[in-house]
């Protein structure tokens, strides 16, 4: 019987020939991630197992971006631990305000991950990497512990669903709502342990800022990992990036799914999830009037540069209505600079957006765009868990980067067509 | 190994961020973190816990974040077991690393209630309701798994 692409990937890390799934394996790691949130977990543990050094300083990074610039003392506590650590252990990716972005937009932009990789994140959203066609998984400290030292970490091997994908997005219809749609469909256990592997003749018309955005939301599937088939748009994105040699991984003709989803594109609507779970997808035939006190166009979900010329695109010329904010997060650096250069900031000031420095911030409700009680937001973010936002009686509604600009115009939750046409 | 305790009942996809909110997460102090342990789904439960209390849960328990400080802050408020018909799976192996007891059985995840006083032998995997004076088949950890608990959690298990 034939391997998945995820399988396949694993057994080469595993030095193995073969791997079935629910088999477990310790499987060699080529890149180690972690953040101000989940390295200083990683550390304490790192310190007090008595580990001298990382098992190769080019293959580990921390990306000061949750809390960072630092909310307050304590946030600033924790980023200084992680640059403690990182100079104590000559650290090469250690990224700190001036140089840091969202971890997902900024690994891949660096060309720090590549297509048959093993990496692992203690980041829940690492799972972003597969866009590339590499293995990636979100771990927690301990884990990230572990892989810094070692290089290693344990899997069990995940069997996978696959995601044929056909057509082409109609306008205003983005990979945002693909991936709305399918957590609609399959719900957010709909993958538990496995991998949503997706191919097919429709993969063309998706950018890599598409795959990425989509490939980034298969944890909310409770998915192990999501992973793209290699093609010409990978290895374009790679080309200028990744200076090492990367190997490239097919699934095989004969590998076994769980179940297989044909995905049309071309059906594909804006889509809106409620609260309090992202697998609420709605449909603009099933959404009503529904006030908005807030809009943020941002997180490793949606903050790259077509996400911000998509947001322009309907901001430009247009004002944020009365009593509502638009937060406007570019996700690194690089975006930021290419949406100066493109006029995109001066468009979002224009409208009455605020534009902030790449942070994570309001995404996991840690500050720069905090709810109060009973205020609601749309969001371009991956989760509307309880309190994800702020206080435990705000609402978050996920969406693309069309509908929290057009929403923000309008007040209310609204696709683009509505001010368009 | 065994635990016992009173039990805290729960229903589907409880996540990380209610778990331990995130506004809590600049701080890795395991004290702190269970000072706010629930506090989102349950206001009270910090009040309530007692050392070696058991929570129970639907489907999909600790979805959402990577956030150790999750299983840490459930660890620090002295519960002893979660017993759960399915775990998200970063949650999972969080547990495991960190030496939570987990174990996975629908039928005691649907029928124990809250409040009742429920063993679990871990070596069986048997879990008794003590109130309700039933038993339920849970899913013991495969060997490699047992292994990593057994050397005292991965950090050992890699020495």
């Amino acid at each position: 019987m034939g391997m998945t692409m995820t399988q396949k990937i694993l057994a080469a890390h595993a030095g193995l020939d073969e791997v079935k799934a629910g088999q477990l394996i310790m499987a060699d790691l080529d890149f180690v991630l972690g953040n101000d949130i989940t390295s200083p977990v990683a550390i304490n543990e790192f310190k007090k197992a008595g580990f001298n050094s990382v098992f190769d300083k080019e293959k580990v990074t921390m990306v000061m971006d949750h809390f960072a610039p630092n909310k307050d003392i304590k946030a600033a506590t924790q980023c200084k631990q992680c640059r403690d650590f990182c100079g104590e252990h000559s650290i090469t990716h250690f990224y700190d305000v001036g140089n840091m972005g969202i971890e997902h937009a900024l690994l891949p932009e660096k060309g720090l991950v590549a297509p048959g990789e093993c990496i692992i994140g203690a980041d829940s959203h690492t799972c972003t990497y597969g866009a590339l066609g590499a293995f990636s998984t979100g771990v927690g400290s301990t884990d990230m512990c572990a892989g810094m030292a070692k290089g290693k970490a344990w899997f069990k091997v995940p069997s996978a669903i696959k995601f044929n994908v056909i057509g082409k997005l109609p306008k205003y219809s983005t990979a945002k709502d693909v991936i709305l749609h399918i957590i609609g469909m399959i719900g957010v256990d709909g993958a538990l342990y496995r991998s949503m592997e997706f191919s097919g003749s429709g993969l063309k018309n998706l950018t890599m800022e598409d795959r990425l955005c989509m490939a980034n939301m298969a944890i909310e599937a409770g998915a192990k990992n999501g992973i793209f088939a290699v093609d010409e748009v990978t290895l374009e994105y790679v080309k200028g990036r990744v200076d090492r040699e990367f190997k490239i991984y097919e699934a095989d003709a004969d590998a076994e799914y769980d179940e297989v989803y044909d995905i049309d594109l071309s059906q594909i609507k804006p889509t809106v999830a409620f609260p309090h779970l992202p697998e609420n997808a709605k449909t603009f035939d099933e959404i009503g009037d529904i006030k908005i006190d807030q809009s943020v166009i941002g997180s490793c979900t949606n903050g790259r540069i077509e996400d911000l010329r998509a947001a322009a695109e309907i901001l430009k010329g247009r004002k944020v209505a009365d009593n509502v904010r638009c937060i406007v997060i570019p996700a690194t650096q690089a975006v930021y600079l290419q949406a100066m250069e493109e006029g995109l900031l001066k468009i979002f000031v224009d409208a009455g957006c605020a534009v902030s420095t790449p942070t994570c911030g309001p995404c996991l409700g840690g500050y720069m765009g905090i709810l109060a009680k009973g205020e609601r937001s749309i969001a371009t973010t991956n989760r509307n868990f309880v309190g994800r936002m702020g206080h435990p009686e705000s609402e978050v509604y996920l969406a693309s980067p069309y509908v929290a600009a057009a929403s923000a115009v309008t007040g209310k939750i609204s696709q683009p067509s509505e001010l368009t046409d | 190994m065994k635990a016992k305790g009173t039990v805290h009942k729960y229903g589907d996809n409880v996540d990380t961020d209610v778990i331990i909110p995130a506004r809590y997460l600049n701080t890795a102090d395991h004290k702190e973190l269970a000072a706010h342990c629930m506090e989102d789904i349950d206001a009270d439960f910090v009040k309530n816990v007692k050392d070696g209390d058991i929570i129970v849960a639907r489907a999909n328990f600790g979805c959402g974040s990577s956030r150790e400080h999750a299983p840490i802050a459930i660890k620090a408020s002295g519960v002893s077991c979660v017993i759960a018909s399915t775990f998200a799976r970063i949650f999972y192996r969080n547990s495991i690393n960190i030496g939570l007891p987990i174990i996975e059985c629908d039928e005691a995840s649907e029928k124990i209630e809250n409040g009742d006083e429920v063993e679990i032998d871990f070596s069986t995997g048997v879990i008794t309701d003590i109130t309700k004076g039933e038993s339920y088949q849970g899913q013991p950890f495969p060997d490699f798994l047992i292994d990593i608990i057994n050397k005292g959690g991965l950090l050992n298990s890699l020495k």
